[in-house]
């Protein structure tokens, strides 16, 4: 026995490291049929790790105070600018990081179609499902607080009309929206209890719920592209699933590829369109924030735009916005139920009916024509158009029930058909 | 000690007990972490009143000055605008100022102290932007009709020139007029009234 090997015994006998290693990664046996679009788990882990090591060298510079500088300039809008212009390679730090938000959404949005497509949320997997969803909500928290932090000008309404939001809720709604704020109006109470949040409180959270989301997910193994339980047929002798092949080194060596792709990609974002044509970064967070001047038009970044525009498809009722946050609430709520929503004898779409494809293929119409909207300023045109859409998108859920069970199914294989 | 032994309904009840108590420290310590986020002391006092000089205000000009962080709009009607007032109530969602969102002094028709002054927050209603002053009549974007007033960016909803809503726009109320009074003829005090000595929150 060698000195490491040694070592090993030694750390073994106290922390279960080979257990680990074995039961997450060497033993842990993972459907042979994954494809394409399984590479988006665990490039969100990798955004995961961009952001929290780019976050950490951004507070080094960063100031969250929203007092005026010598020159009245903000001081966190400067210290941002500081960033960019003086410190060695901040330009590039910030621009991963705010690169890496909206790669974030665009992979647990590919993440959790993926899910739908292959009815990854069905049972035994409710869980798994649940914990992506509150991961979700939590990245919405996340990039929200995060984008008040260059306290530009999009940044200061942006955050005035979502705080807003929360006025509308009736009888506390006023009381909620000031507790919310610290502050009469946006501020810097509201600045730096933001910053509390975004690098410290709802980080913490996410990194809990990836555990659980991951620890849930090993415990009932992987779903796959035809969405039968490869746990069914088991080597009689070893007990490991006949579909199955350990994670490592097969997957392992499967997401290196995803990975070498997505950095091609998100380095050519980086260096040569960070703010991707105000997509990313929108022109009008490069002024200092002004309490006294809204910009002539904002829209939330492309992420939170479908639910924006559900938000404005709704007219108040009885003097009240509150109908419209509520339905822009239940849209991404509404995620929660899917599991129990499908009524399907089958999970994958690849057994599934035509019924199910053209709502799906509805749903993602809506769900990207909500978005491409939710961009655009609102005309009537446009408003009776997002009513559409969104009764479409709610549609696609709540008439699930009916048209899983109605729709006409092709048998599941025994085994997976790689 | 055996297992029949163990008395369950009072091992239950000092559970329940137990949790009850618990539950109820958590709540009290739970407390003052959100309590912190309401307004500081420092922040309610930033309420304190604002002197604005608007002997400069030309006719038909508009000055915005900051009252708690919000902008504070006052507005030189002119005579025209004032005229053009009363033609268009039936377009209103609260022609008459029926919400509370003036003080009574300032619940008539113009929705001011002195006819020609405007006094308004300018924060929309609806989602909390601020409107922007469009003063021309029948503006090629808000239709020929437009009589003059304040549109917001955000969501598209319209004032007249006295601050009050248009129907089926997404502000639901007219836009808030703050107490103030004035000290002189030039000299306008918003954030108190001759009422009350003060409205600090």
């Amino acid at each position: 026995m060698n000195a490491l090997q040694k070592l090993l015994g030694w750390v073994d006998a106290r922390f279960p490291l080979t257990a680990t290693w074995k039961a997450h990664l060497s033993e842990y046996y993972a459907p042979k049929n994954f494809n394409f679009w399984y590479f988006f788990g665990s490039l969100a882990l990798l955004v995961l790790v961009i952001q929290i090591v780019t976050g950490i060298f951004l507070v080094m510079h960063y100031k969250p105070d929203g007092s005026l500088n010598a020159a009245g300039v903000p001081v966190a809008f400067a210290s941002v600018e500081y960033i960019m212009r003086d410190v060695d390679w901040g330009w590039l730090v910030r621009y991963l990081h705010s690169t890496g938000a909206s790669a974030f959404f665009v992979v647990v949005y590919l993440h959790m179609f993926r899910g739908m497509i292959y009815g990854s949320y069905r049972k035994p997997r409710e869980l798994i499902w649940i914990f992506g969803v509150i991961i979700y909500l939590a990245l919405m928290a996340e990039a929200f607080m995060g984008y008040l932090l260059p306290w530009g000008q999009m940044s200061y309404w942006g955050a005035q009309v979502i705080i807003n939001l929360f006025a509308a809720v009736p009888f506390i709604g006023n009381d909620l929206s000031l507790w919310i704020r610290g502050d009469f109006v946006v501020g810097d109470a509201t600045l730096n209890r933001f910053f509390s949040f975004h690098v410290i409180a709802v980080p913490l959270v996410l990194l809990a719920l990836v555990a659980a989301h991951l620890v849930a997910l090993h415990e009932v193994g992987s779903n796959n592209p035809d969405g039968v339980e490869i746990k069914k047929n088991k080597d009689p002798v070893t007990h490991i699933p006949l579909d199955g092949i350990p994670f490592h080194p097969y997957y392992t060596v499967k997401d290196i590829l995803g990975v070498v792709v997505f950095l091609i990609v998100f380095s050519a974002i980086v260096f040569f369109a960070p703010e991707l044509g105000g997509y990313f970064l929108e022109a009008n967070n490069f002024i200092p924030a002004d309490p006294l001047k809204t910009p002539a038009h904002i829209a939330p970044v492309w992420y939170f735009t479908p639910y924006y525009a559900i938000l404005r498809a709704v007219p108040p009722l009885l003097g009240s916005q509150f109908p419209g946050v509520l339905l822009m609430g239940v849209a991404v709520l509404i995620f929660f139920a899917l599991p129990w929503l499908d009524k399907s004898p089958v999970k994958s779409i690849r057994y599934r009916g035509p019924i199910y494809k053209w709502f799906l293929a509805a749903f993602v119409i809506s769900f990207i024509g909500l978005g491409w909207l939710g961009i655009l300023p609102a005309t009537p045109l446009y408003t009776w158009i997002a009513r559409g859409l969104s009764v479409v998108y709610f549609a696609f859920f709540l008439l699930m029930p009916w048209y899983t069970k109605i729709d006409k199914t092709k048998p599941e294989p025994e085994r997976v058909t790689g | 000690m055996s297992q029949q032994e163990v008395d369950r309904e009072r091992r239950k009840f000092l559970v329940a007990a137990t949790a009850a108590v618990g539950t109820v420290g958590a709540a009290a310590v739970a407390w003052p972490f959100i309590a912190s986020m309401l307004p500081s002391a420092r922040a309610k006092a930033a309420g304190a009143p604002v002197e604005v000089d608007i002997g400069k205000v030309e006719p038909g000009a508009i000055i915005a000055v900051e009252w708690r962080g919000k902008p504070v709009w006052v507005v030189h009607r002119t005579k025209e605008m004032l005229d053009l007032l009363g033609k268009h109530d039936n377009q209103l969602a609260d022609p008459l100022s029926d919400m509370p969102q003036q003080p009574d002094y300032c619940k008539n028709k113009f929705r001011s102290i002195k006819e020609q002054y405007l006094v308004a927050v300018g924060i929309c209603t609806h989602l909390g932007c601020s409107p922007t002053y469009r003063k021309e009549i029948g503006a090629a974007d808000l239709g020929a009709d437009w009589p003059g007033g304040f549109f917001c960016p955000c969501h598209g909803s319209r004032f007249d020139l006295a601050a009050r809503v248009y129907k089926g726009v997404p502000a639901p109320i007219n836009l808030e007029i703050p107490p103030h009074k004035y000290v002189s003829e030039s000299l306008l005090l918003v954030g108190i009234d001759s009422k009350v000595e003060s409205v600090g929150a």
